[in-house]
């Protein structure tokens, strides 16, 4: 894998240098040597080889079919009339087999759980919670299929998972980035594998507002990022994730990458403050990487309604394949919690108190970015 | 001394049934009931007087009857019911006029409760999960039943200025489900396939219709001035709702689904108002913490059983999957598979 650290993002636009130009330059072109100088000379080669490597091929079969002389006899039934012959007590060994090669050797009772979910689901015999969290959908349909990407594409590396509370309130604080909220994604899956508790993200209004998206984000846990359900939140004792750059952060150019961006009013501190749930600063580094950013189209953005439409290396000359995210390689640190217990809750009417711990958590979180980008070898390893 | 209890709308299904379950009540002298047309079944020990309240009229029956508490139910929801949306606000909008300036007049009236709804809340993308009696609606309502409701609550504020000496409870219901009722969430769940907005999955809430007659009833004995609101607990997605119905839906982008409710209002098959399509995109939770520690009233009924009984009403046969899975395994199934079975 060391060649990959070469691959190239973006070609600044000079020609003849994969920026797509049908011909090579002249410099490329000398390199090449003679047999490349001539387009003919191209083309005529691989017919010259053709037939010749089709005989060889055709030697090949020939002798290895030789010494193979054994005739194998036709197969024949002694049944010959349908369904015939075969018994219930066949069929059904060969559905346990069946069942068993698919659900393992506990096949029984892994079908019957299946059925029950299944059941379940169907008759809507399932509970959610104030905000339409269903625990179910958000572990079995969107953890799970995040988890091969999490482990396989991004490779998560994760430390300071201590600093999350086992139990109780808590305000993880995260720096956005990557376009798309991949990162947001990551950090619910992450959380949940090392802790077994469930993130439940804040979100922009707009993604109450688009179709689908707003489905799942509600059972997923997500809730729309305002004091009120922030505050609900923390004092019914969940783990709630924030991301106070917005749009400003996950849009940002990939030039700025790691610039955390301004933290919105400080609302997220005046939550916690009120609370008195501790903060935990997380650092993404790895996200940043995953769509960059190179332009954006401000009038289609308008005329759709949403904050930016994102122009990267690979979206959207390649289309939906466009949306696929670069592996870059992903590191989580969750710093040390920032207490507020100490402070009184009408302590949040106190801007200068919330200004001054709402630039702590933010200098936290960008040194331990720049110490974590020094961990990383590329970004692909 | 018992209460002289004066409640307008009693005509209506609701208010009859209400007027009846006070009229039984020990520590109610009388109960007067008001309507515009005179009710269809039997209103027991309830004494009605048909006056419209739009009508200063409203305003002799109170002085004469002596009443001390009004419970005003008339505002209607169903625009079907009271013959065009231009009838249905004036009886909801200047009916409550006309009753409240009838309030201020009458020296002997001690307390108000009115019966409004939710749906002042309205419902948006910018909501937050559950609203407490506090917040405003993110986006003031434009028009049909929310606007009146809105546009009455005003006209309560104002007179409870004007009236510091009575007491007025003002009770927030989520969407009431039931047998008995008729709303444009009932006719919705009871089409025969059920529309969707494509890609969203609304929060709903329910108060069951007993609970409604419950914490009317409860308002009236508890006197607790103030704005409450009133649910039961825990919510359901609406895609949780019609599966328990075991009903077919059909998704559809949000501007169809509002051209199909306005379809379906022509046909006279549901009453499908602008406000309930935002409802049914955005969902709405209501927050009922003040109604336990301040009015203290409990809910028989949680939204899931609100609707589990209104479900058995209007009961549907399951559907093709659920047979099959029913078919495959009959009764939740044991956990420990039988010895050998899993060798054959």
């Amino acid at each position: 894998m060391g060649d990959a650290e070469i691959i190239p993002i973006g070609t600044g636009g000079r020609p003849g240098r994969g920026s797509g130009s049908v011909r090579p330059s002249n410099a490329s072109r000398g390199l090449a040597g003679d047999a490349a100088r001539t387009p003919t000379s191209r083309k005529t080669a691989p017919r010259k080889t053709a037939p010749r490597k089709a005989a060889a091929a055709d030697e090949a079969t020939e002798a290895t079919e030789i010494p193979v002389v054994e005739v194998r006899r036709p197969t024949t039934t002694q049944e010959r009339s349908p369904l015939g012959g075969l018994s219930p007590h066949d069929w059904l060994s060969a559905l346990q087999s069946g069942a068993r090669q698919v659900f393992g050797e506990d096949w029984e009772a892994q079908l019957a759980q299946f059925l029950a979910f299944l059941r379940r689901r169907l008759s809507g015999d399932y509970e959610v919670d104030d905000y339409g969290f269903d625990p179910e959908v958000a572990e079995r349909l969107l953890l799970a299929s995040l988890r091969p990407v999490a482990q396989k594409w991004f490779r998560i590396e994760t430390r300071g998972v201590e600093n999350l509370p086992a139990e109780g309130g808590a305000l993880v604080v995260s720096n956005h980035s990557g376009t798309l909220p991949v990162d947001g994604l990551m950090t619910m899956l992450t959380i949940h594998d090392e802790t077994g508790r469930f993130l439940r993200p804040l979100g922009a209004d707009l993604v109450f507002r688009m179709p689908l998206v707003s489905a799942l984000a509600r059972k997923g846990g997500a809730t729309l990022a305002c004091n009120e359900d922030a505050e609900r939140m923390l004092a019914g004792g969940e783990l709630v994730g924030v991301w106070p750059e917005g749009f400003k952060g996950i849009g940002k150019p990939f030039h700025d990458r790691y610039k955390l961006q301004r933290f919105g009013r400080g609302g997220f501190v005046a939550a916690a403050l009120r609370t008195g749930v501790p903060i935990v600063p997380l650092s993404v580094v790895g996200a940043e990487e995953i769509f960059p950013l190179i332009g954006n189209i401000p009038a289609l953005a308008r005329l759709l309604g949403i904050p930016y439409v994102p122009i990267t290396p690979l979206f959207p000359w390649l289309g939906p394949l466009g949306l696929v995210p670069l592996p870059s390689k992903w590191l989580m640190e969750f710093g040390e919690p920032i207490r507020t217990d100490d402070y009184e809750p009408s302590a949040a009417d106190d801007p200068m108190l919330v200004f001054n711990v709402t630039d702590q958590v933010r200098e936290t979180i960008q040194h331990s970015l720049y110490a974590l980008l020094g961990q990383r070898e590329s970004v692909w390893r | 001394m018992g209460k002289v209890v004066l409640v307008t709308g009693v005509s209506r299904d609701l208010g009859r049934r209400f007027a009846r379950r006070l009229a039984a009540q020990s520590d109610i002298d009388r109960v007067v009931g008001v309507d515009a047309v005179p009710p269809r079944d039997d209103i027991g020990d309830v004494s009605f007087v048909r006056a419209d309240i739009r009508n200063p009229v409203i305003a002799k029956v109170l002085a004469k009857e002596d009443v001390d508490t009004v419970v005003h139910m008339s505002v209607i929801a169903t625009p079907g019911s009271a013959g065009g949306r231009g009838t249905m606000k004036e009886l909801n909008v200047i009916g409550t006029m006309q009753l409240l300036a009838a309030c201020q007049k009458a020296p002997g009236l001690r307390h108000l409760v009115v019966k409004s709804t939710s749906t002042v809340y309205g419902a948006s993308s910018r909501d937050p999960a559950m609203f407490t009696e506090d917040l405003e609606p993110r986006r003031a309502p434009s028009s049909g039943y929310a606007k009146d409701v809105s546009e009455i609550e005003g006209y309560v504020r104002g007179f409870a200025r004007r009236r510091p000496d009575v007491l007025v409870t003002t009770l927030r219901l989520a969407n009431v489900l039931g047998p008995h009722v008729t709303s444009p969430m009932t006719s919705y769940f009871r089409l025969p396939i059920v529309p969707t907005v494509l890609g969203f999955d609304p929060r709903l809430q329910f108060l069951h219709e007993t609970d409604l007659l419950r914490v009317l009833a409860h308002a009236v004995h508890a006197e607790v001035p103030g704005t409450f609101n009133v649910a039961g607990d825990g919510v359901m997605l609406l895609s949780q709702a019609v599966r328990r119905l075991r009903k077919p839906t059909v998704a559809l982008p949000r501007p169809a689904v509002g051209s199909l409710a306005s379809l379906l209002k022509s046909a006279r098959m549901a009453d499908f108002s602008p406000e309930q399509l935002g409802l049914l995109t955005f969902g709405r939770g209501i927050d009922t913490t003040r109604m336990r520690r301040e009015l203290g009233f409990e809910p028989e009924r949680t939204t899931a059983e609100a609707f589990a009984d209104f479900a058995t009403s209007i009961g549907h046969p399951p559907r093709l999957a659920e047979r099959a899975v029913d078919g495959l395994a009959p009764s939740p199934p044991e956990p420990v598979p039988a010895p050998g079975a899993g060798r054959g």
